[in-house]
């Protein structure tokens, strides 16, 4: 099984056309103890030199993401996002991955920012990326929240009850999909099917519209009388 | 007819002047680096300013289906503080490379002093280094000759004139600054830099050749519709759709293209992936709807909030 570097490598490279050249020699550079700085160059230079195409895996390779990391999918992946994750996974720079992480999550562009949070489930050390992970599911920018909470497992691999419930809520709020979640049904619990029914009915006394979605991760826990009620009016309001 | 603004402050603006100026045809706009009203004290809340204007203030623009590309610099008033200075220069090359960047600026001169100039002339080489354009505020105070004295700094750095743009020119500044090869900018922006009336005026007098019309709406009294207007106001006197055309549109793109980062494209046929996560579309260019001029704020009059 190929590890997911590999996989990142194979396919950016498969695409950089007359850069790959460059791609090859810069991403050795970075393996062999280039400056932090270097880093930065590539991570800067990715959308100029390859382009911001889809990468647009074939379904074999989504099959292989998943078998190198279950619950990885990169479906939605650019070519220069794709580019950037590698380099960054290449690199072995002097100071813990994790503070470089925090560096240049301090000053990414909004594209980079998405690629750096769509990496996570590729990374070493993950306990140590728990604060940033909570700076990117706090952000305004609603594509930075989805690089966390779709097609990503890291969510569901490391997140407490308490952070995933409020990332679940948090979805509903900025209008982001639930179904894209990975492990939305695995990690349902009853905390969350409670918040959620009030949620319903908040949104029902305003006159608002509540997502069918909603209910996925509330069915589990049907029997309990408010949440049979919540679940019936829904039920009224989509016949 | 599109638009640009090649200068406009919106992380000073609201919503509404943004749902104005998409209204009115402008597509993509620069936020240059500037000063905010009051000087920063610390490294790193210019640090986060920066980060604010190539991410947050890039996604907020999109939302409303214009395009945002800004500059980046250390703007001549907070050059004269030493300390700040030395750590933002520290700081801009790891900006100057991210996405939307098209210059280095705004820079240049307020009060002309040493240190300003020490400043304006790192952030030349650091321009020159990187092949990117240049962005120069000229000062409001003996204005004529510090922006003689801005372009003679470009030349003795060795920065291509047609590298820069020359920005708030006026009647007295404009003929040199086209005779020298630079590109000339003009803010409409009421009361202090240039009225609209004057520049249809210029227009007349100079044409479209290395033009640039921009509003440098921030956080005083200015109008987000500043190149809308003006468009209209040379159209509605006599001025040919393609000098407007190029005034208003074409010699932005031209100039801040050369940074390889703003193109046509980016507006009119976007990447799958911005589409899906950073770019809403312009409604306007899909429907074809002719540009309304309509006031910010127009919203205020309506009485129901849902």
């Amino acid at each position: 099984m190929a590890a997911p570097v590999d996989l990142l490598r194979g396919w950016v490279m498969a695409r950089a056309g007359k850069e790959a050249m460059w791609l090859g020699d810069t991403l050795a550079n970075l393996g062999d103890g280039a400056p932090e700085k270097a880093l930065h160059v590539v991570l800067g230079l990715a959308p100029r030199r390859l382009g911001k195409a889809d990468l647009a895996l074939s379904p074999a390779d989504l099959r292989a993401a998943d078998a190198a990391r279950p619950g990885w999918d990169p479906s939605d992946w650019s070519l220069d996002g794709a580019a950037r994750v590698l380099a960054l996974l290449v690199f072995r720079g002097a100071r813990p991955f994790a503070e470089t992480f925090k560096d240049l999550r301090r000053t990414s562009d909004a594209a980079e920012m998405i690629a750096l949070y769509r990496g996570l489930p590729l990374y070493p050390e993950p306990e140590a990326l728990d604060f940033e992970v909570g700076e990117g599911l706090r952000s305004n920018l609603r594509p930075v929240f989805e690089a966390i909470a779709h097609r990503n497992p890291w969510p569901r691999d490391h997140f407490d009850e308490h952070r995933w419930n409020h990332m679940i809520l948090k979805a509903l709020f900025v209008g982001a999909r639930l179904a894209p979640i990975v492990g939305l049904e695995e990690r349902a619990n009853p905390e969350l099917a409670r918040i959620l029914c009030d949620y319903a009915e908040e949104r029902w006394a305003a006159g608002r519209p509540v997502t069918p979605e909603l209910w996925i991760p509330v069915r589990p826990f049907a029997g309990d009388p408010k949440i049979d009620a919540a679940l019936a009016r829904a039920e009224e309001n989509a016949a | 007819m599109m638009f640009i603004d090649p200068h406009a402050h919106m992380i000073s603006r609201t919503t509404d002047d943004y749902e104005a100026m998409a209204a009115a045809g402008v597509v993509a706009l620069i936020e240059p680096a500037f000063w905010l009203g009051q000087p920063r004290t610390f490294v790193g809340t210019y640090v986060d300013y920066l980060s604010t204007i190539v991410g947050w203030e890039r996604f907020r623009a999109g939302q409303f289906g214009i395009r945002h590309y800004c500059t980046v610099g250390l703007n001549s008033k907070e050059a004269n503080n030493e300390e700040l200075a030395e750590g933002v220069m520290e700081w801009l090359p790891r900006f100057a490379l991210k996405e939307g960047v098209v210059a280095i600026g705004e820079i240049g001169y307020d009060e002309q002093t040493p240190l300003e100039d020490k400043y304006f002339r790192l952030q030349l080489k650091l321009a020159k280094e990187l092949h990117l354009p240049v962005m120069v505020h000229t000062p409001h105070r003996d204005k004529k000759r510090g922006t003689s004295r801005s372009m003679d700094v470009c030349e003795e750095m060795g920065v291509d004139p047609s590298m820069v743009v020359i920005d708030h020119n006026n009647e007295e500044t404009v003929a040199e600054t086209l005779q020298r090869g630079y590109w000339a900018g003009f803010s409409i922006y009421p009361s202090t830099k240039m009225g609209n009336a004057r520049m249809v005026e210029i227009l007349k007098r100079y044409g479209a050749e290395r033009i640039i019309v921009d509003s440098a709406c921030d956080w005083g009294i200015s109008d987000p519709l500043g190149v809308a207007k003006t468009a209209k106001l040379a159209l509605e006197s006599g001025i040919a759709p393609e000098t407007v055309e190029r005034v208003c549109y074409r010699n932005a793109l031209e100039a801040y293209g050369q940074s390889g980062q703003m193109k046509e494209a980016d507006w009119l046929d976007p990447p799958a992936i911005d589409q899906r996560t950073l770019y809403e579309g312009n409604s306007i260019l899909r429907g074809g709807r002719d540009p309304v001029i309509e006031e910010s704020g127009a919203k205020r009059r309506g009485l129901l909030i849902e």
